[in-house]
């Protein structure tokens, strides 16, 4: 548990708010990728996708260390990046839905990665000009690697989306099993209205056109259904949340400060 | 009855053992995908170097998977890919023939000069 000291400060401030949940959106992603690594149908791409849960664990640590340094100036208690990834419940993680859900096969894990690859993609692009100097660094060295992420992921949907009868059938699936999860990421909440309620509007129209663009050349139908699932971002979570941190928080809770 | 050995080396791929299909086979289901040499060119002004080789269903994933397999600590700033049945080797086996006979003509080198103090990087 994080000191209540440290908990208190957090739900009083929406920049910290914000912080995180970019944070752990980019930390539950890579933690589901990383559960391919040395399962990929193929070892080239088991490569490419254990590469992309590494550079979303690295933008999750640069988040978490400018969140634990604000934190920490604030507070005046020593906050560290481990202990806001390894020391929170289920309850205080913010990411959206989407991101936690399990993996499912490789068509469900491409899509997911593409759906949210887009957002972040748009999302970073108005960090790089937003007024938060740290937030915009963070940024110019996401933005590369998403744009990857991006390239990398759209080009799986097309290629199993127009693909075989089977891999089409999959990816249909998949894309029925991850709309409703969409809505969430580009529906700003509370504590992010501050910070992106002028570009929220620009990156959702942004997203819809990338998202329709891929899916017409991936022979997939654009989805017509709007009702979506929300909860996240204000850390109400579905049941998979839990089982994802018992098994990346086991260690640091067994061994409190475990270090090596 | 003569038993043919092929000693392969590294890197070495003579048309019988090509990676990828042969043409026209290509169809629905086909579990495995055509082998790619990679060859990478670490810095400006070098030239490319072949680094190994992989699986890839086309040059885009080839490239795509060159870069995340071989440059991963910054090896590289340029990829080529080549379907390596495509590539067609010298025989091993041939060696004698091919490469020998170039031996005993040291004439070819530039060995028997002076080269004058001023002169550098040769």
């Amino acid at each position: 548990m994080l000191q209540q000291t440290v908990q208190a400060c957090i739900s009083s401030d929406t920049q910290l708010q914000y912080i995180l949940q970019l944070a752990d959106n980019a930390l539950i992603l890579s933690h589901r990728n990383s559960q391919w690594c040395g399962h990929g149908p193929i070892l080239e791409q088991d490569i490419a996708l254990t590469n992309i849960a590494l550079d979303q664990l690295g933008q999750a640590r640069n988040l978490y260390q400018y969140a634990a340094l604000l934190i920490s100036e604030k507070t005046g208690i020593t906050t560290t990046e481990d202990q806001l990834a390894y020391l929170r419940d289920g309850m205080e993680f913010k990411n959206v839905l989407i991101a936690e859900l399990p993996n499912g096969d490789w068509a469900q894990t491409v899509l997911r990665n593409f759906l949210i690859s887009s957002y972040q993609f748009f999302l970073y692009q108005e960090l790089q000009h937003g007024s938060d100097v740290q937030l915009k660094a963070i940024a110019d060295k996401s933005i590369k690697e998403l744009t990857y992420h991006l390239r990398w992921s759209a080009d799986w949907v097309v290629r199993l989306g127009d693909g075989t009868k089977e891999s089409n059938a999959r990816m249909v699936q998949a894309l029925e099993l991850l709309w409703n999860y969409t809505g969430e990421m580009l529906e700003p909440c509370d504590y992010e209205l501050p910070f992106i309620a002028t570009q929220s509007s620009f990156i959702k129209a942004a997203w819809e056109a990338k998202i329709a663009a891929v899916l017409a050349e991936a022979r997939l139908d654009y989805p017509a259904n709007e009702w979506m699932q929300t909860g996240g971002k204000k850390g109400v979570h579905t049941e998979h949340l839990g089982y994802l941190l018992a098994e990346m928080q086991f260690l640091q809770r067994a061994y409190p400060g475990l270090d090596w | 009855m003569r038993l043919y050995l092929q000693k392969n080396h590294y890197g070495d791929y003579g048309d019988g053992h090509a990676g990828g299909l042969e043409q026209g086979s290509k169809q629905e289901g086909q579990k495995e995908w055509p082998l790619w040499e990679v060859f990478i060119r670490s810095k400006q002004g070098l030239d490319h170097k072949h680094v190994g080789s992989l699986h890839a269903a086309d040059a885009t994933m080839a490239l795509e998977n060159a870069r995340d397999v071989y440059t991963r600590r910054n090896e590289g700033v340029s990829i080529w890919v080549v379907e390596s049945k495509d590539i067609h080797a010298s025989d091993p086996d041939a060696a004698a023939e091919f490469f020998e006979p170039a031996n005993d003509k040291i004439y070819r080198h530039p060995s028997f000069y002076d080269l004058p103090d001023s002169l550098k990087h040769m």
